[in-house]
């Protein structure tokens, strides 16, 4: 990922590192915005089924060529992404939630903070897939099967990086003087604590977000997550599958790439915002 | 008004004294200098002073009350490692004015720059960082310093100019200070009096 902020032609000529990593984001986050949004105005019109148009290659009329029943593997691709933005952002920021409460939790005292540390153990010694399978099929499939199943076991990681930085933060020699300058523990948690624990929400659920893109692809994959007449990737992946061995390529390579885009935004946009965020690195 | 620290015991572990039966008394306006070993227990009377380590026995008090934890201390103490005692996603002026909003006079006898004020604390050095620590510690609600070798960190030229700023604003303040060095020289110079930790020290 840094490589691709210190290339240093073309179009990046002349900026600092700064103005090339914010340059980056944006560009990142239209990206994403535009497949969102774009995802959102498509009609029904455009995916109905015409036999006469099927499995043709791509071609200039249709980028990513067309399936089986003639429709546009393009639109058909661009609603699943949106779809998949849109659980992933809804799972990611109830993770997020999950993981604040949970990691504040356990800086009350020593029993809340061995009953979360269990907590983590125990949801960590379960496989992650195994588990969004179980608590989606119990909740009936659909996208708020995949949406709860997929907050719900990707909360570990961001709490236990909660909990250890409140336990640093709590011994620095500058809390313990703001205490000796008499401010209250209320103030000393928004002055003092937030600004050290808001980069982590901040970046945790954006790099929560690729994980549970591809944990619903994956889960919708294997037929445990979306019903089959929704957009995402997953059913277009699974569907794909059985035309490839007659030779139809671009129905799995196209959205694949997309997802894999996708997915590697996100991530550049988190790795990113860390660098801007970060004060060792506000002057360069 | 006078700092009394009377019958101080403290240790890690149990028959494992670090500091037992230490009696000191600070007046206001008097700088006081304590010398002792490495390891004698120096860092933990300074903390145990202004009510940073609480498990001890004994008594600390002010003209005979003891100090109410929750307001501002009266009793300030200044660390050796400033870079360890301001936070990092702070800029300076707003670590400079936790405490109190300070004056002008005291950023100008301290020599801070208007334009350090705009920094992250990485971006100064442990000198420019230590003025910054003395200057938002020195409130008119502070009656005693505990400076507890405070300017291990810099070199010779900048330590007499640290120096002489705090003694100026402590005598027109009238706050007691207590000095805690490795250096005689520097003590000789700055102090009314110096005591030896091992001399106070029951142990």
């Amino acid at each position: 990922m840094s490589t691709a902020a210190t290339i240093n032609k073309g179009l990046f000529r002349g900026l600092n590192l700064r103005q090339k990593t914010i340059l980056l984001i944006s560009f990142m986050s239209l990206l994403l915005i535009a497949i969102v949004t774009s995802s959102v105005f498509i009609d029904g019109g455009s995916l109905s089924t015409d036999f006469g148009s099927k499995n043709l290659a791509p071609s200039l009329d249709h980028p990513f060529g067309t399936d089986w029943m003639g429709r546009d593997m393009f639109i058909r691709t661009l609603g699943g992404l949106g779809l998949s933005i849109l659980i992933g952002a809804i799972a990611s920021t109830i993770s997020t939630l999950l993981s604040v409460i949970l990691g504040l939790l356990s800086s009350v005292g020593k029993i809340e903070d061995s009953f979360v540390s269990w907590l983590v153990d125990l949801f960590l010694s379960i496989p992650h897939l195994l588990l969004i399978i179980l608590i989606s099929i119990g909740l009936g499939g659909g996208a708020t099967g995949v949406i709860i199943g997929v907050a719900f076991t990707h909360w570990t990681s961001l709490t236990r990086v909660v909990r250890a930085e409140i336990k640093q933060l709590k011994t620095q020699d500058y809390i313990q003087i703001s205490r000796n300058f008499g401010k209250s523990k209320w103030w000393i948690a928004v002055k003092h604590f937030m600004p050290h624990l808001f980069p982590q929400f901040i970046l945790g659920t954006i790099l929560m977000f690729p994980h549970a893109i591809l944990h619903e692809a994956s889960v919708t994959f294997l037929g445990f997550g979306l019903s089959p007449h929704e957009p995402a990737i997953g059913i277009i992946l699974s569907e794909s599958m059985r035309y490839l061995s007659a030779g139809y390529w671009w129905l799995a390579f196209f959205p694949g790439l997309s997802l894999l885009i996708v997915v590697l935004s996100f991530d550049m946009i988190g790795e990113n915002l860390d660098k801007l965020m970060n004060p060792k690195k506000a002057q360069e | 008004m006078y700092l009394k620290a009377e019958n101080i015991s403290f240790r890690y572990k149990k028959d494992n004294w670090i500091l037992r039966n230490v009696d000191l008394s600070l007046g206001s306006g008097e700088v006081l200098g304590l010398i002792g070993d490495s390891g004698s227990g120096k860092s933990t009377l300074c903390k145990i002073l202004s009510g940073y380590e609480k498990n001890y026995s004994g008594t600390v008090s002010i003209d005979g009350t003891g100090i109410p934890p929750g307001i501002y201390n009266p009793i300030q103490l200044i660390f050796q490692h400033p870079e360890k005692a301001v936070n990092p996603k702070w800029k300076m002026k707003d670590i400079l004015n936790e405490g109190h909003v300070v004056s002008q006079d005291i950023l100008d006898s301290f020599g801070i720059k208007k334009n350090w004020l705009h920094r992250w604390p990485n971006e100064l050095s442990g000198g420019e960082l230590q003025r910054f620590a003395l200057a938002r510690a020195l409130s008119p609600k502070t009656k005693f310093l505990i400076a507890d070798e405070i300017t291990t960190m810099v070199d010779a030229i900048t330590q007499a100019q640290i120096w002489e700023s705090i003694l100026d604003i402590v005598e027109e303040m009238k706050i007691g200070v207590l000095v805690v060095s490795h250096e005689k020289n520097l003590m000789n110079r700055l102090c009314h009096d110096v005591v030896h930790l091992s001399h106070i020290n029951n142990i």
